[in-house]
């Protein structure tokens, strides 16, 4: 059955709005951050006694985490309700996870200006933030537990994935610091392996979370709902949550571990190259470019989504090979593949999510300044990460050619000179979204009436 | 029922790899110092690994330090003429001289645990 997301129909959680609005916060903070480090990488003095690179850069990193993880939460409030078919757990324990994230975002962002660093990396906040960050987790977990209550057999694949995304960031997230204890923390070659294999599955985590929340989107706007419980979706799930668990090996191929865990990271990277070829034969079905015109926008982002996939999973496959790892791994090549996942597949698909929400909300001059500013950030960012590339790939060369930093550094400034315009161009593409999003779901916000349990109601539907 | 078994292999499985990881898979018969501990928890601090590389972990606006202190372009005088003064692209961290040794000391450590396990 064919179903629009029709917001002014049911019942809304504004905790979900309000979490998806401090994701937009953070997203154009981290990209204020990252534009200001990129600047920097050309001009290394610019602000460098107010805001120096040793500050935005981890300013970037950290907010765009948490732009993806308050912006996921968001989603998945608003459809947890729908899913289960009855309200919200606890709309009290969602508004405690909401204030405790906000101030854990509050107190990173203030310790990092001020140049506090546990000196870990993408986890640069001191180690007791991470017990807040647990702590609300647990509560998020209940709730969805609780709300849900996904029973296992005949769940449709969505729920699978939301589970274990939520189990998985609790155990990586304590992964992450299994540095605090001396076995790892003396020991370069088992602290390096933790933290890739930390980092990693902890990707693979919020990615389960996104793509959760897309697959939901996309049951809905292709009306198939068979979509959730066809063998081939768990086929993928499966295949997901075993990269998940053993691919992040592939960033750990000069760590001089155990041979085993590159083998194994090596073997199940190339099991990537299932999904690549079921992206090509999904296109090629048309799949959603032929579903019924219910959504044409979030479809929009769904299908840019689908060729970031794409090109990212292609870029993957072969930074896995370890011949070309070599000369890859710790060059600009492997930050296009870090930024071109992040953007154009997780702000995508987060944003695709967002516009199923919001989409018969927009008006006219909303859909064109979104479809504006997803062609300007998909054009800026194809460019931004060939830049990259083209970077990596100088810098690949000059490091077998055992060049001096000094040396090699003028050869990449032009590619990084690229990387910056393009870049402010991208900066330009999304606040353009965000700005029409925010001022969409502040004012879906404003217009709803609070009901005795906390939750709202539209006043459209009163 | 062949979901929920999939899920209780593959997380077994997981389990038993990182504990592999955790202890032989990363073993290294390198041992820290108490200089380069505390050299360390001056990397830590100081944040280098925002500009700087270990193992490819790190960020890419200085050069990767792990074999630094044993390159023939670099060695252990250059790293700690950097430490003390900085550079075009590093700022002067103002660390003293005992400081700088401690985080050299880390750094050798580095180097010794990558080329021992290597060969």
């Amino acid at each position: 059955m064919l179903q629009h997301y029709n917001s002014n129909s049911m019942k809304q959680h504004t905790i979900g709005y309000r979490f998806i609005v401090l994701g937009f916060i953070c997203l154009l903070l981290s990209i204020s951050f990252g534009l200001i480090a990129s600047l920097q990488y050309i001009f290394p003095n610019l602000l460098a006694d107010r805001l120096s690179f040793q500050q935005t850069r981890p300013l970037h990193v950290f907010l765009a985490v948490n732009w993806i993880f308050a912006c996921v939460t968001g989603i998945m409030y608003q459809y947890m309700p729908e899913v289960a078919g009855k309200q919200l757990y606890s709309p009290l324990f969602a508004k405690v996870h909401f204030g405790l994230m906000s101030l854990t975002i509050l107190i990173a962002t203030v310790g990092f200006s001020m140049g506090s660093f546990s000196g870990r990396e993408y986890l640069e906040f001191p180690p007791w933030v991470t017990i807040i960050i647990i702590a609300y987790w647990v509560l998020f977990c209940i709730n969805f537990l609780r709300t849900v209550n996904p029973k296992l057999k005949g769940a449709p694949v969505y729920i699978w994935s939301w589970s274990v995304g939520l189990i998985f960031f609790l155990i990586t997230i304590v992964e992450a610091h299994l540095w605090l204890l001396p076995f790892f923390n003396d020991n370069i070659i088992r602290d390096v392996t933790v933290q890739w294999k930390a980092n990693g599955s902890m990707v693979g985590a919020w990615n389960m979370l996104i793509y959760g929340t897309a697959m939901f989107a996309m049951e809905r706007i292709t009306g198939k709902k068979e979509i959730g419980h066809q063998k081939t979706s768990f086929a993928f799930f499966f295949l997901g949550l075993t990269n998940l668990m053993f691919n992040w090996g592939h960033h750990t191929y000069i760590v001089p571990a155990s041979p085993v865990v590159k083998e194994v990271s090596y073997i199940i990277s190339m099991t990537e190259l299932i999904l690549f070829v079921n992206i090509i034969m999904k296109w090629k079905k048309g799949l959603l470019r032929d579903a019924n015109d219910t959504n044409p926008l979030a479809k929009r982002f769904f299908m840019s989504a689908d060729r970031w996939i794409l090109l990212n999973l292609a870029l993957a496959i072969a930074i896995s090979v370890p011949y070309i790892n070599q000369y890859t791994h710790g060059t600009q090549i492997t930050v296009a593949h870090a930024m071109g996942a992040t953007i154009g597949i997780n702000t995508t698909l987060l944003l695709a999510s967002v516009t199923f929400i919001f989409e018969n909300k927009l008006k006219d001059i909303g859909k064109k300044i979104i479809i504006a500013g997803l062609r300007t950030m998909n054009v800026s960012l194809l460019l931004f990460w060939a830049s990259l590339i083209a970077a990596g790939i100088i810098r690949s060369i000059a490091t077998q050619q055992n060049e001096y930093f000094s040396v090699m550094t003028p050869k990449l400034l032009p590619y990084l000179r690229s990387f910056s315009v393009f870049g402010v161009f991208l900066v330009i593409g999304i606040m353009a979204m965000s700005f029409t999003y925010l001022r969409v779901i502040i004012g879906a916000d404003r217009h709803s009436v609070k009901d005795e349990i906390g939750q709202s109601v539209p006043v459209t539907s009163q | 029922m062949g979901k929920v078994l999939t899920i209780i292999v593959l997380f077994s499985i997981y389990v038993i790899y990182s504990g592999w990881v955790f202890s032989p898979g990363t073993s290294s018969g390198v041992r820290m110092t108490q200089k380069a501990i505390n050299g360390k928890n001056l990397w830590h601090s100081n944040n280098c690994q925002n500009c700087h590389q270990v193992f490819g972990l790190g960020g890419y606006m200085g050069p990767d330090l792990t074999t630094v202190t044993t390159d023939k372009s670099r060695g252990k005088l250059y790293a700690k003429a950097m430490l003390m003064n900085g550079g075009t692209r590093m700022p002067n961290f103002h660390f003293t001289e005992n400081q700088a040794d401690e985080l050299v000391a880390y750094l050798d450590y580095v180097n010794n645990a990558s080329t021992l396990q290597q060969q």
